[in-house]
């Protein structure tokens, strides 16, 4: 498996991928601090338009809260670039028959699927934690982070949210033929996912509440809240991985 | 000794039954031609014995290993040319070769000196640039690289020589001959000539059974007949030919076939006698692919 997670590795950096999820989620982090500590500037640059349109502008403070209130609504465009980015880890090569010869070789389809899993896992990982390290670098600089509460439970929980769809992409990515396909899965899993936390009682249970950082640093929820979604997402993440290895394994390359 | 042996072999997909019974067994240190025209089943063929897909009935064994669907370790003792071989673009021949080695287990060292060897061998050594950039032919000598990397017993082509232009065609021919010393090869084609080069043995594969199979030299001994051609420079000379010997045929414009060249003499008596004008006389070997036709019943 080692040599095959070091083709990926290799896959990633040379065709460009990594470089392009690291840089964006570099801006993402890098922006989500600025544009906290641009907020009162813009204000008052504006105030005179807005007050002979009528609207009064209050004097506005800024710390590390607004900050990660950026962060926590970047994170999701953060996570669609990754999906497009990883979804065609299976059916790139299926379209390409460049498996073949690597199971000709005598390479086990569970080690191959075991790889794709985790260099998708370490993508989302370094990318996340570098938007997550940049954010929370600028804000201890400027305003320091004691404002929030739980500030790491809820960059975890974020986090898993994101190892979540991950494995939904590795398995959608092994059973379609192609990337848009494997994307219109995982999106779809989210999408209905979404729909379902209108129902008050299923909220709790849903890997996409994962997501919802601020009420934790608000104070407003404690990690026990995430309890019970942490516990279907990691149901999720087995059951794709298991579903992943036996899909991966009847496939025809 | 058989290095490959397919039992009563069967594939369905769907509706559509691929393979009915095909059985042929390939000895060792041959190069044995797989011959059957576009959509035969070769491929289906091929891919069962690589225990890439699932048969629907009988036996394939290699070097006596019998072969099941996604057996890894039977099929490392077999190497594999697909068709349209394609890598991993973004890696120089000598890293997708180590990565083959890798793969296979062999050591640093091992796979370095591999590479190298095979790299040599195939007039690849100097290209250090990306996969990329290659010619299907450079891609093709490649795929043959790989397929020898792990010093298969068994060497299987797909149809290596289909896209390649003679002078690739030519250089991938030699290098499958000269793999016989070291593997045992199966190729698979429809281009006959290229049978007629370089294999030993040859079998047809037609609407999903093997219709004849043997030696080469067995084969040729079951064409038909030769046949001559005859182009004479009168219309009414080769009119009166016809009229004369009822065993001939006309292929128009004044051109004459002649099935039973025994018959030869005689004919060329009459023309002699009466100084008809002949342009041509050409004596026609019968091909492969006349036997081919013939079998397939086209």
């Amino acid at each position: 498996m080692k040599a095959f997670l070091k083709k990926e590795w290799m896959e990633w950096v040379r065709t460009g991928r990594f470089g392009l999820l690291l840089l964006i989620f570099a801006l993402f982090g890098i922006m989500n601090p600025a544009l906290a500590k641009l907020t009162p500037w813009m204000m008052e640059a504006f105030s005179e338009s807005l007050a002979d349109a009528g609207i009064v502008t209050a004097e506005v403070t800024v710390d590390a809260v607004t900050s990660w209130t950026q962060f926590y609504k970047n994170i999701p465009m953060g996570v669609i670039v990754f999906a497009l980015l990883g979804s065609g880890c299976f059916t790139q090569e299926y379209q390409k028959g460049t498996l073949i010869p690597v199971v000709t070789k005598g390479l086990s389809r569970k080690k191959i699927a075991g790889a794709k899993s985790l260099m998708l896992l370490l993508a989302w990982t370094l990318a996340y934690w570098l938007c997550f390290g940049i954010t929370y670098g600028y804000n201890e600089y400027f305003w320091g982070n004691g404002a929030g509460k739980h500030l790491f439970f809820a960059g975890f929980s974020c986090w898993f949210f994101g190892v979540w769809i991950a494995a939904l992409l590795a398995f959608f990515s092994a059973v379609t033929a192609n990337s848009p396909q494997a994307l219109l899965g995982t999106g779809g899993i989210a999408a209905v996912c979404y729909l379902l936390g209108m129902v008050p009682k299923a909220d709790r249970y849903l890997p996409i509440k994962l997501m919802e950082g601020m009420p934790l640093l608000q104070g407003i929820r404690e990690p026990g809240d995430y309890a019970a979604c942490m516990a279907a997402a990691a149901a999720v993440i087995l059951l794709s991985a298991g579903l992943t290895a036996v899909c991966f394994e009847k496939r025809v390359l | 000794m058989e290095m490959l042996t397919l039992s009563h072999v069967a594939k369905r997909f769907g509706e559509k039954q691929v393979l009915k019974d095909v059985s042929f067994s390939v000895p060792e240190h041959t190069v044995f031609g797989f011959v059957g025209k576009n959509g035969a089943g070769k491929t289906t063929a091929m891919k069962l014995i690589l225990g890439l897909l699932a048969s629907d009935g009988g036996e394939i064994s290699v070097n006596g290993t019998p072969i099941c669907y996604g057996n890894g370790s039977a099929s490392q003792s077999v190497g594999y040319l697909p068709d349209v071989p394609e890598f991993y673009d973004y890696m120089t021949p000598e890293e997708y070769l180590c990565f083959c080695g890798e793969i296979a287990g062999m050591s640093k060292r091992e796979r370095k000196a591999r590479s190298e060897e095979l790299l040599r061998l195939v007039g690849l050594e100097q290209e250090t640039r990306r996969i990329q950039g290659f010619s299907r032919g450079m891609k093709q000598r490649l795929g043959i690289a790989q397929a020898l990397f792990c010093r298969p017993r068994l060497l299987i082509c797909d149809e290596p020589t289909s896209a390649l232009d003679p002078v690739g065609r030519r250089e991938l021919l030699d290098l499958l001959v000269n793999a016989k010393e070291q593997a045992t090869v199966l190729f698979s084609t429809h281009i006959l000539s290229d049978v007629e080069q370089i294999c030993d043995e040859i079998a047809f594969l037609h609407e999903g059974k093997i219709v004849m199979q043997g030696p080469l030299e067995k084969m040729r001994k079951k064409r038909k007949d030769t046949l001559a051609e005859l182009e004479l420079e009168r219309k009414e000379d080769a009119e009166f030919l016809l009229s004369e010997f009822p065993f001939l045929e006309s292929l128009g414009r004044n051109r004459i076939l002649l099935r039973e060249t025994e018959r030869l003499p005689e004919l060329l008596r009459v023309i002699a006698d009466r100084r008809l004008s002949i342009l041509c006389l050409e004596r026609q070997e019968a091909t492969l692919e006349d036997l081919f036709l013939e079998v397939v019943g086209e």
